[in-house]
């Protein structure tokens, strides 16, 4: 059963600068700063343009980044995060 | 108020009220050598006033008053009314400040260049920062270096060196011409003797610079030194700046661009003489 669908936070609303391996985040609604890490910039890329669920979201990550120990549970306290933080919203 | 004085550090500008003499005398001494404020216009005023009428007279205690306040803070004795003030200005800029992006650092110059030196209370930035105006770099200031947000340049904040315990013998020894304030023992952050900038701090005192390198001090320690990437340095920095947040954008491309494009060092030492050859080598190495 297909879970909530997530989307990103529009591009024009957030600041972003990589600095060495981190991630700096401007979000211009909230004027919060927040520092990432992989993948939460590869999460919010992902869902720029298409809603997704966790299920979904993982199998995009996975395809797209490779990334071999993908982990549902981790993917999903991240999604909660970014919802927490208003980087997310369930669409 | 009955006594006042207007100056201006760096590209501020205060007006400082009291309703004592003798605190208006002191600053009127050590920063006889001071601008006033451009057009005669205060960017930010200090009030040194008495909680009450007899509070002026009967032990009298100062309260720091002024565009921006800190409420319930506790009355400093009349002795201390040279720090009071001090305090009081500090204070503006800490709540105030809304040009530049503040940061709590010592600065200083050489070449053209600026070596901004950020740290907790008692990491010696102050003192490193006088030891090396000693040595012929111009002191930009001791407490807060202002980064402009169009331009990426550092403006000096020259305000008095506030030199605590042992730095007041040191600098005392290394600057035996230099012009001191009085002592005044047994405040909340220990003896405190204030020493005005050089002549070269004053003259140029509006001159911004361009920041080469960012050195986070920590004394007592055998010395070490490392690198510190542009993640650590940002986070370090916004701990280190009273305006971050209230700048906004502004604030985050400021900081942001400041340390994609200056690097950084953390730096241990167990003694001046250490930390100011440690300064001297990274100086030549990277700026």
């Amino acid at each position: 059963m297909a879970g909530p669908q997530y989307l990103a936070e529009p591009a024009r609303r957030i600041k972003s600068v990589r600095l060495g391996g981190i991630t700096a985040l401007f979000h211009r609604p909230s004027a919060r700063t927040h520092l990432v890490g992989s993948p939460v910039p590869e999460i919010l890329d992902a869902l720029q343009e298409t809603a997704m669920d966790a299920n979904a979201l993982l199998t995009f990550l996975q395809d797209r980044y490779e990334v071999a120990d993908a982990d549902p549970a981790s993917l999903a306290a991240r999604l909660a995060e970014l919802e927490a933080a208003g980087l997310v919203r369930v669409a | 108020m009955r006594h006042s004085v207007s100056l201006k550090i760096g590209p501020v500008g205060f007006r400082i009220g009291s309703d004592w003499r003798v605190p208006i005398a002191a600053l009127k001494d050590l920063y006889r050598d001071y601008p006033a404020p451009d057009d005669g216009i205060a960017d930010f005023n200090v009030r040194l006033f008495a909680a009450r009428f007899w509070r002026r007279f009967i032990r009298p205690s100062v309260m720091i008053g002024g565009d921006y306040i800190i409420p319930d803070a506790a009355p400093l004795p009349l002795e201390m009314g040279l720090l009071a003030a001090e305090m009081g200005m500090n204070l503006q800029m800490a709540l105030g400040q809304r040009r530049y992006l503040l940061l709590h650092a010592s600065a200083v110059v050489r070449d053209g260049k600026a070596l901004l030196m950020s740290g907790v209370s008692g990491a010696g930035k102050s003192t490193l920062a006088a030891l090396l105006m000693a040595r012929g770099w111009r002191l930009m200031g001791d407490e807060f270096a202002l980064i402009d947000p169009m331009s990426g340049l550092v403006y000096g904040f020259p305000r008095l060196i506030s030199l605590k315990n042992a730095a007041i013998g040191l600098m005392r020894s290394t600057l035996p011409q230099g012009r001191f304030g009085p002592l005044m023992k047994a405040t909340p952050k220990g003896n405190i003797r204030h020493l005005v900038p050089d002549a070269q701090a004053i003259a140029a005192m509006e001159t911004p610079a361009r920041p080469a390198l960012i050195l986070f001090p920590t004394f007592g320690h055998a010395p070490a030194e490392r690198a510190v990437d542009e993640a650590e340095a940002f986070v370090r920095l916004t701990q280190a700046s009273t305006n971050f947040v209230g700048l906004g954008q502004a604030g985050f491309d400021t900081l942001t661009r400041l340390v994609r494009e200056v690097p950084a060092r953390a730096i241990d030492y167990p003694d001046t003489e250490s930390a100011l050859r440690l300064v001297e080598d990274l100086w030549s190495a990277t700026a």
